[in-house]
């Protein structure tokens, strides 16, 4: 078999299975339990720091 | 210490650049090499004036905001620019004597300005976009200033000038004849240089953020820097044929040449115009409707879907060609799945409005906005629909193509990217509003008729086109000639630069706005020296 046709074979197999499997991952990690909170924290990023960036340690007093 | 050795590199460049302007072999590298040789020595004096100065201490209290009103600005002018040559071009596709050949001796062609056209709308005015909004949103939402001090500078400069090597390249000759990737191997080499600095710029500002958590605008932001790179890099290897000449040659021939092209050219699309712009969404559609976005997760697989799929849409170019059919089939399947993170990717946006809705009539910033998600929509519905090998027998080649493009890239990248110049320069010059918001309306209502003009004249005409050149008599002769449907094609050549005339004036209109927005209202009152202690 030459080196093309063993990579295309790789590429049809495990390749493909990783790739997939790594994006089912990501879809079941973006519902695990908990998440709800942790995004609508994030989601509230873009109103936190308009001016100027946070001293150190204050970015987490801004969150609460 | 360090400016000695700036002020060294400069002019060493400046006297290499001036020996290979002699040694040229063709006006493209003359001029080329002029463009940097002077370059080289204008940053060469500037940094002598600063050297052994005082310097100031970077206030790392404040966000780096020079560079992205250099950026804005930059966006606002290549912008008019590049729809300039697009109205042009337009009215020469319907009265060739537009060419002028005689007068120009062919350097302002048709095919001489096109490329000049789709480099400088989407690189020039985009690119700058996507540089200018990138800077201002990772620093927003890291809440650190942007690393690398003056090295967002360099990446500023650096790209004006990768625009004006390739804008003078083209017209003098040196093109690779790449859609999209025309510029020669200098200028590709140095695009290389900016972009490296670029990463490194956007990725030290990532590293030192102060949020835990890399907002998802940024996700975008990172993904279109990356994959520009990879792509930029792959899609350009070739030898030049002289060190002091524009000619290179491609090491890919044939199909594996024209594969790598349209993976390249689709991916363009994908991660430069949908991925950047989509970071831009994620950003500035929940801050001017001063709501969060819809759904965090739904962004989250939007993100990750997206850039799965994408990247294997390019075969699509290609059918009906010396591909092979399963790479053409495969190209195919991925463009119609990819029309469903597209979609989730438009509501999320769309339904970040909701509960807002009221603002439509009273913002046309938001509503700008909102068309663009719109137009995202529309296009990447269109796209997967071309994409289908019946489908494309068709389409392809003929306007309908262009109209596809124009709709995606007037309707969605303008107009999120106005929106975004609307919402950045009252903010970045301390201005309490804009200038007019009656002058935005009419740029929103001038641009959106133009985009519905210019849109539908190339589906008639597209479709028009396809079925003539497919149309056999009962002896199975073809019945017209190539000729006939550029004659049929006229009527719809006129309405499509009429279209592009109502953009180009909106967008005049909006250059003129954000200036006066500046200069024409009064900033913000001096602060009194006596500050409360705190």
């Amino acid at each position: 078999m030459d080196f093309y046709s063993l990579l295309r074979e790789f590429a049809d197999s495990w390749v493909l299975l990783a790739l997939a499997g790594f994006f089912l991952a990501v879809v079941i990690w973006a519902f695990r339990p908990g998440s709800r909170a942790i995004h609508k924290d994030e989601a509230g990023i873009p109103f936190r720091h308009e001016d100027r960036p946070a001293r150190d340690d204050s970015a987490k007093e801004a969150r609460k | 210490m360090w400016n000695y050795f700036k002020l060294a590199l400069l002019a060493v460049i400046a006297v290499a650049a001036a020996i290979a302007a002699n040694y040229a072999r063709d006006l493209a590298y003359l001029v080329n090499a002029l463009t940097i040789m002077l370059a080289a020595a204008a940053l060469f004096l500037w940094v002598l004036r600063r050297t052994d100065e005082p310097v100031r201490a970077e206030p790392m209290h404040e966000y780096n905001d020079g560079v992205i009103r250099a950026g804005v600005i930059a966006t606002a002018l290549w912008g008019v620019v590049g729809f300039l040559v697009g109205v042009t071009i337009a009215f020469q596709l319907a009265y060739p004597a537009l060419n002028l050949s005689d007068l120009t001796h062919g350097y302002m062609n048709f095919g001489k300005l096109r490329p000049l056209h789709t480099s400088a709308v989407i690189f020039a005015f985009g690119g700058n976009a996507l540089i200018a909004t990138s800077f201002y949103v990772v620093q927003r939402t890291s809440a650190a200033r942007l690393w690398g001090g003056n090295l967002a500078w360099f990446v500023f400069w650096g790209y004006q000038l990768v625009i004006v090597l390739a804008a003078t390249g083209y017209i003098l000759g040196a093109t690779q004849s790449k859609e999209y990737a025309e510029p020669e191997w200098l200028t590709d080499w140095w695009l290389t240089v900016v972009w490296v600095a670029y990463l490194v710029v956007f990725l030290g500002t990532i590293v030192k953020r102060k949020e835990p958590h890399i907002y998802v605008a940024n996700w975008f932001y990172l993904s279109f820097i990356v994959t520009i790179a990879m792509l930029h890099l792959i899609n350009n290897i070739s030898i030049p044929v002289s060190l002091f000449g524009s000619k290179s040659v491609q090491l890919f021939s044939g199909v594996q040449d024209a594969m790598t092209q349209w993976w390249y050219g689709h991916n363009a699309v994908g991660f430069f115009l949908t991925a950047g712009f989509l970071g831009m969404m994620y950003y500035f559609v929940p801050k001017q409707a001063e709501r969060p976005i819809y759904s965090y997760k739904l962004s989250i697989i939007h993100f990750w879907a997206l850039i799965f799929l994408y990247i294997w849409a390019g075969p699509h170019h290609l059918h009906y060609t010396a591909l092979p059919d399963w790479a053409a089939t495969l190209g195919m399947v991925f463009s119609v799945i990819l029309w469903m993170p597209s979609w989730g990717g438009m509501i999320n946006g769309l339904m970040t409005v909701s509960g807002a809705w009221d603002k439509l009539r009273t913002d046309p910033i938001l509503r700008m906005m909102v068309v663009s998600i719109g137009f995202y929509g529309m296009s990447t519905f269109e796209g997967p629909m071309m994409s289908i090998r019946a489908v494309n027998s068709l389409s392809h080649y003929t306007d309908w193509t262009i109209g596809h493009v124009h709709s995606g890239a007037l309707g969605w990248n303008g107009m999120i990217t106005f929106g975004a110049l609307y919402y950045l320069v009252p903010k970045l010059w301390n201005r309490e509003r804009l200038y007019s918001l009656s002058l935005v309306s009419w740029h929103f209502w001038l641009a959106t008729i133009g985009i519905v003009l210019y849109a539908s004249s190339m589906w008639v005409s597209g479709i028009m086109e396809g079925l003539m050149w497919r149309e056999v008599d009962s002896q199975g002769f073809l019945v017209n000639a190539f000729a006939d449907t550029v004659a049929a094609k006229h009527p719809m050549n006129v309405v499509r630069a009429l279209g592009g005339v109502l953009f180009l004036a909106g967008a005049c209109i909006m250059a003129f706005n954000l200036w006066a927005t500046v200069a024409r209202q009064a900033g913000p009152a001096p602060r009194s020296a006596a500050v409360p202690a705190e």
